[in-house]
């Protein structure tokens, strides 16, 4: 479904990513770990066309996406949640989701419909997937941070993408929050046939769910496979030594 | 259906002529000028978390368009009044090509210098717009069939002008408040809160604002066309930076935060000038004053004081 | 083509614009580069330094050394005036959205150009030359340059090397350059940030006023100066980069230049000449000369 080839990025010439492929199949949920600094943000920078790799390819669904911008790489059915909360705060919980449906359905250039009941049904329906229909009315800016998070998710969903990118989907979450939030975008993976690709710091929560792990240090892959290999393999115990939960 | 609050302002102000004083109809006619001009600006700014310092280029622009075609070619105001819009929109797309590229101060800069340009043009220009002595006696449109009209027949012509622009202003306003209540208007508020997100729900970040970039400068453009008419003359300080920024602080001063919000600011400013005008002749000075304690008054400026207020009245209900 | 000489001439009298435009955008850039703000209401202090400047040469009388002393002291009290507002206005909005920053700049253009308009009408002020230096001039390659402008077009690079200096060799330069780069961790680092901010902006708005005074002997003092000053100072921060010491410098050379040669082959459109230079390098490289370049 994905397939990163060699993709390369730095910056003021420090070296972010350096010849990195990962490849997802579909329907497979894949991480990437590593420790802090290793890339993995700018490797998801590159996929999602944030950022432009200096070599490499992208390639999605047999596609090249390499170089698209951001939204056109959206609209070919690609979703990403950030690491740092990214929602429109001075909106409520609903008008955040439904702007995602809005925008994806192409309905943005439409400068005359009244927008209040637009894709209601749908809007409601996968917030109450979340449990965050009863707040649907609220200023999203003024949620708990895990709110915000689901809210985050709901957004990326609500653009129907087959590949779905999180990036730290867990960060800042206590114990219950995490387990809460991994089971739902298990779930939502599996009930809407999505393919995931998420990276995380919480090894917990990448050894549970992943079917293939791939390892980022110091923007270089260092392994990859499946759950298990990795775990044992030397170099990934010695990259991570000390970091271990 | 609209609210029956505008239904009432509109024949509020469908009424003024009715008072009989020349000089509330003139005020009433430069406030609903300026309200749509600072309308057209909030587009831009309270919409789409754009700010432009050189607004008043296509206010400039739309001024000049009318004033040229009516005076000099002696069109009708028929085609002349759209004619603005449509130059003004046409600039807009030019400029606004360029500015979009670009991010806060620089964007400012930006459509700050491109503004200046259209005025030292309009400075400078004899031949077409007249030079620094701009354009004066710019005919009223055609009005006669007005005078045939009941009610309405007896009035003067300005009265008679003032009537057009409430009809104009009135529909203009009716036109952006459908804009910004549309899912493009919905599309441009994601792009304020959050451009970087907005992208990643497939929305196209320069296009979205290159289109409200012309918008905003069409609007402005008609409400350059009413107000050449209205100043009996067009200038060039039309396009002067110090318009764009009086534009601005009445979009700022009302709240860009709500629809109307610069249509009060509008109201507010012109009313507070006369007020003043007519005890001292430094009103920049008292005006700058009451910019400062607002300023101070409200610390996270009169937006968020709405906010806080807002807030207050959540966690009430 | 036009002789030589008059080619030198037009040039003369650009590196004296230059050099008045570089004092003001100096303080303009300083104040961008340390507190992130544009100020609008830098022109105003200009325009109040040629004021003060004038008003200084009516108290003191004509005389040797009376215009040197009407100009420091004039340059002196505008800074004393920009130290007054940001230490008790500025300094309450660190906090707010940059919107209102500058809305607040212009709120002082407003106040402090009526106050001008109060103080001094709205006549035309002059205030002559210096005896030292008025009324005698040099030929040079058949050009005719007055004493006094030759002082000013030597007098901007000595205060851009002395201010240059003084950023990079002494402590206090090595803060502002820290605080503009990163004033969380200059403060952090124990530095009292905020009377930095108010010493910027007291240094500004000593060069804006006595760049305005300075000016005074060469153009008449009116209300308007300062909207008009403004403008032109952002064409030059925009050309050199935001921000960037030596592009303000190099970008009042080219605007002085641009501006003078303008007149020679546009004679109409030389102010056009001078925006369309500025909407080009916002276009072509939005940094300008020398600021660092964008993401």
């Amino acid at each position: 479904m994905l397939e990163v080839r060699g993709v390369r990025k730095s910056f003021d010439g420090f070296v972010a990513v350096n010849d990195a492929s990962v490849s997802v199949a579909r329907g497979q949920i894949a991480a990437i770990i590593g420790p802090n600094g290793a890339g993995k943000t700018t490797l998801f920078n590159l996929i999602t066309g944030h950022l432009r790799p200096e070599a490499g390819a992208v390639v999605l669904e047999g596609r090249d996406i390499t170089g698209l911008p951001p939204h056109d790489v959206c609209r070919l059915g690609m979703g990403r949640s950030f690491q740092r909360t990214n929602i429109f705060p001075r909106l409520t919980v609903y008008q955040n989701v439904q702007a995602a449906f809005l925008s994806h359905r192409g309905r943005g250039l439409d400068l005359w419909s009244r927008v209040d009941e637009l894709y209601r049904g749908e809007t409601e329906a996968l917030l109450a997937s979340l449990g965050l229909r009863e707040r649907a009315g609220e200023v999203s800016g003024f949620l708990s941070h895990g709110a915000q998070k689901q809210l985050e998710l709901g957004i990326a969903l609500a653009s129907e993408p087959s590949l779905l990118l999180l990036d730290e989907p867990t960060a800042g979450m206590s114990v219950s929050e995490t387990r809460e939030t991994i089971r739902l975008v298990e779930r939502i993976a599996r009930e809407r046939g999505l393919t995931l690709l998420f990276t995380e710091h919480d090894m917990e929560v990448v050894f549970s769910i992943a079917q293939k792990i791939t390892v980022l240090h110091q923007g270089r892959v260092i392994a990859e496979g499946a759950p298990a290999d990795v775990r044992a393999d030397a170099e990934v115990r010695r990259v991570y030594l000390g970091e271990r939960r | 259906m609209r609210a029956p609050w505008e239904l009432a302002l509109l024949a509020a102000a469908l009424l003024v002529p009715a008072l009989g004083s020349r000089f509330y109809t003139f005020l009433a006619n430069d406030v609903l000028i300026w309200a749509l001009f600072a309308t057209s600006l909030n587009l831009l700014v309270g919409y789409t978390g754009l700010v432009s310092f050189g607004h008043a280029a296509y206010f400039g622009i739309g001024a000049y368009t009318t004033g040229l075609l009516m005076k000099k070619l002696s069109l009708p105001f028929l085609i002349a009044f759209p004619a603005a819009g449509v130059l003004a929109g046409g600039f807009a797309l030019l400029f606004g090509f360029f500015c979009v590229r670009l991010t806060r101060i620089y964007f400012a800069m930006l459509t700050l210098a491109f503004a200046q340009i259209v005025w030292a043009i309009c400075f400078k220009w004899n031949e077409v717009t007249g030079g620094e002595q701009g354009m004066p006696e710019i005919p009223y449109p055609s009005l006669d069939w007005m005078g045939r009209l009941p009610l309405v027949g007896g009035l003067r012509t300005s009265d008679h002008f003032y009537l057009v622009t409430v009809v104009l202003v009135a529909l203009c306003l009716w036109v952006l408040r459908r804009v910004v209540g549309s899912p493009f208007g919905r599309m441009l508020t994601t792009i304020r809160e959050n451009a970087e997100r907005a992208e990643f729900i497939g929305v196209n970040v320069r296009r979205y604002e290159l289109a409200a970039f012309v918008l905003a400068g069409a609007f402005a453009g008609l409400a350059g066309g009413l107000f050449g008419i209205f100043n009996r003359g067009v200038f060039p300080d039309f396009a002067y930076w110090t318009k764009s920024s009086e534009v601005l602080i009445m979009t700022l001063l009302g709240g860009m935060g709500t629809f109307y919000g610069p249509a009060l600011g509008a109201l507010a400013l012109i009313l507070l000038n006369q007020q003043i005008v007519s005890y001292t002749e430094y009103w920049p000075f008292v005006l700058g004053t009451i910019l400062i304690v607002l300023l101070f008054v409200f610390p996270g400026g009169l937006a968020g004081a709405a906010g806080t207020a807002l807030r207050r009245l959540r966690r009430a209900a | 083509m036009p002789d030589f000489s008059f080619i030198f001439a037009q040039s003369i009298s650009g590196l004296t614009a230059a050099m008045f435009l570089f004092l003001i955008a100096a303080g303009l850039s300083l104040i961008f580069g340390v507190l992130r703000v544009l100020n609008f209401a830098h022109g105003t202090f200009y325009m109040l330094g040629a004021y003060a400047a004038f008003q200084f040469m009516q108290w003191l009388g004509p005389g040797r050394g009376r215009f040197w002393l009407a100009a420091l002291g004039a340059a002196a009290a505008i800074a004393l005036l920009g130290g007054l507002v940001e230490r008790f206005l500025f300094r309450h909005l660190y906090g707010a959205e940059e919107l209102y920053q500058l809305l607040f700049t212009y709120a002082l253009v407003l106040v402090l150009g009526d106050a001008a308009k109060m103080l001094w009408g709205t006549q035309q002020k002059s205030v002559s030359a210096p005896p030292e230096l008025g009324g005698k001039a040099l030929s040079l390659f058949g050009a005719t340059i007055p004493y006094y402008n030759l002082f000013i077009i030597l007098l901007g690079p000595v205060i851009a090397l002395g201010f240059w200096l003084t950023l990079q060799r002494t402590r206090a330069g090595r803060f502002i350059r820290a605080a503009a780069l990163d004033r969380e961790t200059l403060g952090a680092l124990g530095v009292n940030v905020d009377a930095l901010y108010t010493w910027v902006f007291v240094l500004a708005s000593f060069l804006g006023g006595l760049g305005g005074a300075l000016i005074s002997p060469m153009r008449a003092t009116t209300p308007g100066m300062d909207t008009e000053i403004i403008v032109e100072a952002f064409v030059v921060v925009v050309i050199g980069g935001l921000g960037s010491f030596w592009g303000t410098f190099f970008g009042a050379l080219i605007y002085g230049q641009v501006l003078s040669f303008g007149i020679l082959f546009f004679p109409r459109f030389s102010i056009f000449a001078v925006f369309a230079l500025m909407a080009a390098v916002l276009i072509l490289r939005p940094w300008g000369l020398l600021g660092r370049p964008l993401k």
